[in-house]
């Protein structure tokens, strides 16, 4: 058995740095390379590109970013878990194949793919059977948006993954699976840890939580003395050394910007955390009060001590639906009076709108510069501010008035009031919003297979 | 005294669909104990009067010397729904470091 494994985060969401994941791979000695590229929305989205065409469905970007790294990858036995196969694991698969063997890495790359998450066809079946899936923050049955569903997927956790790399694939590719599984999966399949062995699940998991924001846990976006962090520009993103009991260290690449530090650390384990004794993930209940942190050198903090509990009898499921329409509007106004201009200009189009009769569900206004952000804890702005941003948003069933309210923005600047500008982008676009439907299923009506894909 | 929550700790928001979280952690241990006894989901919530509309949770972490706050309807419907320019309440971290609270004549500032 390794003594110690390197888990390298390549991404901290889709569309961050392009050239992370090269870095993870170049930088340095890794093991794991982990990329998370599924936010809520992201399913539904791949479900429509599907739809438009069978061979889509999945994160292009995966495709070329292979190309560039498996060549050291197979060179160096880096292993690569990924959730970038979203509806289409098989196309995805099948793309990053043909790039092996264009490469010619032909039967030098074993792909495993890991299916089941995608319950989508399932819907009615479930339903009829009394499953209801209904929504977990407000109690709704699904009937409620039923025929305005997009996609459906279970959260899969580590075993399906664990169950992949054991094949000997250097490449394991899902789709829905939980960003935390990435990283936990590597640990089991090295370590042989036990499926109730929940404190060292706990840990893992936990690891897999610091590093999934990718340069979050590094320096980016941290608060604590931010002006001291060195060299952002070239920032190092995070990597899990773990050890078979179950410690870990979080660090990065030498020679790389950012830092690993424990304020750093804490802020990032305390981020979108909801009751931190219990953090449920398929795979395990972590408890975030046991967490040990302590120094072991320059850009290395030992993570010990943490435990966990038995796993629950469900699995979490991420359903989304069209929830009407949405477009958002700004012009800025500059001293003297932008503020009240601003204010101003806000009482004129709330007041056409009126006129035209358009309903909405909700109208937003916010002063960016004044209040945006932190709303009437910002106290009144200065009277002499220098420019205040007129930002009005406005959602809504219905399409046309939405659209309709995109064409009242831009006529501001010549029936408002005076000294106005920002209009470069044109007329505000109309967006669909899918929204999202958090649910459990249990766990034995998800049965997940591995498939292996040679190059 | 009264001083600012900004120096005495730091913090990280997010979200949850129309709930925030906020993680304050306090910048030293001796700190921990008093943002315990001042930094309650009481006054948190009247901090964020007319920004979160519903309940506030309070959690401990004394290991990280952390409070974790959640601000349930304070999104303006969370997620893909919201208008807001922070709909991932990104800031409310901040917001909360605006925070007035008491602390013993003699606690160190360095």
């Amino acid at each position: 058995m390794k003594q110690k494994i390197r888990i390298a985060a390549g991404q901290g969401f889709w569309g961050d740095l392009p050239d992370a994941p090269v870095r993870q791979v170049e930088g340095g000695p890794i093991d794991y390379l982990m990329l998370d590229y599924l936010a809520e929305v992201t399913m539904s989205i791949m479900q429509k590109q599907k739809a438009r065409d069978p061979s889509a469905g999945y994160a292009r970007d995966f495709v070329p970013l292979m190309r560039r790294i498996l060549p050291t990858c197979v060179e160096r036995g880096i292993k690569v878990t990924a959730n970038a196969g979203g509806v289409n694991v098989r196309g995805c698969a099948n793309a990053v194949i043909d790039v092996a063997r264009e490469l010619g890495l032909a039967g030098k790359v074993r792909i495993a793919i890991v299916t089941g998450d995608d319950i989508m066809s399932r819907i009615d079946e479930l339903l009829e059977r009394g499953i209801e899936l209904r929504n977990m923050d407000t109690g709704e049955p699904l009937a409620t948006v039923r025929d305005r569903i997009q996609s459906a997927n279970a959260y899969l956790g580590a075993w399906p993954l664990v169950e992949a790399l054991n094949t000997g694939a250097q490449i394991v590719i899902t789709g829905r699976a939980t960003d935390t599984g990435l990283t936990l999966a590597p640990m089991i399949h090295e370590f042989g840890w036990a499926a109730d062995d929940w404190n060292r699940l706990a840990a893992g998991t936990i690891a897999g939580h610091i590093i999934e924001c990718g340069a979050q846990a590094s320096g980016g976006n941290c608060q604590f003395e931010w002006r001291s962090i060195p060299n952002l520009a070239d920032v190092g993103f995070p990597i899990a050394e773990a050890s078979p009991d179950g410690t870990f260290v979080i660090t990065k690449h030498e020679r790389t910007g950012g830092w690993v530090v424990i304020p750093g650390i804490k802020e990032q384990l305390v981020y979108e955390m909801g009751d931190p004794r219990e953090y449920i993930t398929p795979d395990c209940v972590a408890d975030f009060t046991t967490i040990r942190l302590e120094y072991e050198g320059r850009d290395r903090v030992r993570c010990f001590g943490i435990e966990g509990r038995p796993a629950t009898e469900f699995l979490k499921v991420s359903i989304s639906y069209s929830a009407g329409f949405k477009a958002v509007g700004t012009l800025v106004y500059s001293w003297p009076d932008a503020y009240d201009k601003a204010q101003a200009a806000d009482r004129i189009l709330r007041g056409r709108l009126d006129r035209l009769g358009l309903k909405f569900d909700q109208v937003l206004t916010e002063f960016v510069g004044a209040s945006a952000t932190h709303g009437p804890l910002a106290g009144p702005p200065p009277a002499d501010i220098p420019e205040v941003q007129l930002r009005i948003g406005v959602r809504g069933q219905d399409r046309g008035a939405v659209e309709r309210f995109t064409k009242e923005i831009a006529p501001l600047i010549l029936t408002g009031p005076p000294a106005v500008t920002g209009f470069a982008g044109g007329r505000p676009k109309v967006e669909e919003i899918v929204a999202y439907w958090p649910a459990l299923i249990p766990k034995e009506e998800i049965t997940t297979s591995v498939e292996v894909l040679d190059a | 005294m009264k001083v600012k929550l900004v120096k005495l700790a730091h913090a990280r928001s997010g979200d949850k669909g129309d709930t925030a979280n906020i993680g304050l952690i306090a910048l030293r241990d001796d700190i921990y104990p008093i943002l315990v006894r001042e930094v309650t989901a009481e006054r948190v919530k009247q901090h964020f009067k007319g920004i979160c509309l519903g309940d506030v949770e309070r959690f401990e972490l004394p290991n990280l010397g952390a409070l974790n706050f959640l601000l349930h309807e304070s999104l303006g419907g969370g997620g893909t729904l919201s208008l807001m320019t922070d709909a991932q309440g990104k800031t409310f971290s901040t917001a909360l470091l605006r925070m007035e609270i008491d602390v013993p004549d003699d606690l160190s500032m360095e």
